[in-house]
């Protein structure tokens, strides 16, 4: 057993023809190490010091599963808008013509631009009682700002670039020529859509769905203006975590993280198995 | 005729989101800014403690764009120059920050150095400050940011092969001269345009800054924490006259993205 690796190491090395591989691979893995894993395996260092009950009692507290009720459902009802308006967005960047389309299309990246406590100040006042659009939707009775529909705002408004760029590459490589038969073949608009073009997006839909669910489960900075942070109604998870720090309870804070890790894992690996999925059949 | 019609509400669908989601916030920026005349403005642009957090934020922002690219090219030449066990993996190690809260970012940074941490009586002997310090927001903002130029260049390079770094090896060259003459000019692009994402991303962060920074005015404040401070304390006109600083920095980036995507694409051709 032992032989057969070496042979097969000797046999890599032989291939090897490109110079720079052990100075790469030094630099890399050392960069890697300092900055990124020395750092996180500390949640799980830390996390193995605190017993079993005491990490259930902390992440079962009422306060703290409402928090990541109120991410988690936020999050996933922007992503939801998003997935829908970002498909929207990318269909006319990509399928249309008309006068200000590049405008369009460098704005979609303004909110990974505009740093987050910019866009949550901005977002609060403007939705605001006071604000400008908030003073519309109050005269109806609706408030937003402080409200878990304050939250879902922010979130679209930094999860929509993850949608659009992600579908805009697939729309701009699809060839026209299945839409065209299809269109010759007598199917109406509304079928062609849905038999035709959407399993084509559908993937790249998910991808950017994920990103941005992904995104908006963590977000801090542009939704803790708007939140206005009450208990049990707008208090976001990583603020829980926030709170717990300057309350010097580094445990409560590192279990609360780890499960907000051990989500956010779930669903990268998700995004990553449809992605290998994808090339998969685009391959075949 | 019934396409035109699609064509029309659809366009008109995205233009009327962009329009209330983006165009309007950006346009509040400036206006909420400038309510209290400009003198006031002023005031706030050119106070004390704005010129030193805008000096801490363009700190860190180097030193992020600094180590990431530094770390970034040597990432991509080993995981698209190499075929090796555990590439995937690599890979995916180096995406994490991309995928963690930023609050957590910081967390992470407490748990090593800061007074509960296994690094905190090396620190203490040493008398070396990273939580609530200068450094801590530069590790920070520099973990943030780690994937941003690698994750840029790596698909170029994937799709350019390696053959004429192979070719190039065969006949001698160096791989310091492979990397100028070959590699860096089909990455040039790429590496710019994740330079560009890496700087907007390090001036803007918060959550993990935040967590580390402690708040001490003129000390430790970046120009977003010093843009919450403001707002908490209800000097609204203030704050958002410091957030202009950053939006005008946002918006030449996004000038300068548009620029370089437009270049790369050219190029690609």
């Amino acid at each position: 057993m032992k032989i057969n690796i070496n042979k097969r190491q000797k046999t890599m090395i032989k291939k090897r023809v490109i110079p720079g591989f052990g100075i790469s691979i030094g630099i890399t893995i050392t960069f890697l190490t300092l900055i990124v894993l020395i750092p996180i395996s500390s949640i799980a260092i830390y996390v193995s010091g605190i017993s079993l009950n005491e990490f259930i009692e902390i992440i079962t507290d009422k306060q703290v599963v409402s928090g990541y009720k109120v991410s988690f459902f936020c999050a996933l009802i922007a992503a939801l808008i998003n997935a829908i308006f970002g498909t929207i967005l990318a269909w006319v960047l990509v399928r249309y013509e008309f006068i200000g389309k590049r405008v369009l299309d460098g704005l979609i990246e303004l909110p990974f631009a505009l740093p987050t406590a910019v866009a949550g100040i901005t977002l609060t006042s403007l939705y605001s009682d006071k604000g400008w659009i908030g003073s519309i939707f109050a005269e109806a009775g609706i408030q937003i700002a402080y409200t878990k529909i304050g939250i879902i705002i922010a979130m679209i408004f930094i999860g929509i670039p993850f949608v659009v760029r992600s579908i805009q590459p697939v729309l701009e490589k699809m060839d026209t020529q299945y839409e065209e038969a299809a269109t010759m073949l007598g199917a109406n608009g509304h079928r062609i859509f849905f038999k035709v073009i959407l399993p084509e997006i559908f993937p790249a839909m998910l991808t950017g769905f994920g990103l941005a669910l992904a995104r908006g489960i963590g977000e801090y900075g542009s939704v803790v203006f708007i939140a206005g942070n009450m208990p049990y109604k707008t208090q976001i998870a990583p603020l829980l975590i926030m709170t717990k720090l300057e309350q010097f309870k580094y445990a409560d804070a590192t279990a609360i993280a780890l499960v907000m890790l051990v989500a956010s894992f779930i669903i990268l690996l998700l995004i990553n198995m449809i992605q290998s999925y994808v090339n998969k059949i685009t391959n075949n | 005729m019934k396409n035109n019609a699609t064509k029309n509400i659809l366009i008109s669908i995205s233009i009327l989101f962009i329009t209330i989601m983006l165009v309007i916030p950006l346009i509040a920026v400036i206006i909420y800014s400038l309510q209290d005349g400009i003198e006031a403005y002023k005031i706030a642009i050119f106070d004390k403690y704005t010129i030193k957090a805008l000096q801490l934020t363009l700190l860190a922002t180097v030193s992020a764009v600094v180590i990431n690219t530094f770390f970034g090219i040597f990432a991509a030449w080993i995981i698209t120059k190499f075929s090796f066990r555990g590439k995937h993996f690599l890979t995916t190690l180096i995406d994490i920050p991309f995928a963690i809260s930023p609050v957590i970012a910081g967390l992470i940074y407490i748990l090593v150095f800061g007074r509960t941490g296994w690094a905190y009586d090396f620190l203490q002997a040493y008398d070396i400050k990273i939580v609530f310090a200068v450094p801590g927001i530069i590790l920070a903002t520099i973990f943030v940011t780690f994937p941003f130029v690698s994750r840029e260049i790596i698909p170029v390079l994937n799709a350019q092969g390696k053959d004429e770094e192979e070719a190039a090896a065969l006949m001698g060259a160096s791989g310091f001269k492979i990397f100028t003459k070959i590699t860096l000019p089909h990455i040039k692009w790429a590496l710019l345009y994740g330079i560009i994402l890496c700087t907007a991303r390090a001036m803007g962060e918060f959550g993990a800054v935040s967590v580390l920074s402690g708040h001490l005015r003129g000390k430790t404040n970046t120009l977003p924490l010093h843009i919450e401070m403001l707002y908490n304390e209800f000097q609204l006109s203030s704050a958002f006259a410091v957030s202009s600083i950053l939006v005008i920095m946002a918006v030449i980036i996004l000038i300068l993205r548009t620029i370089v995507e437009y270049k790369g694409k050219k190029a690609g051709e």
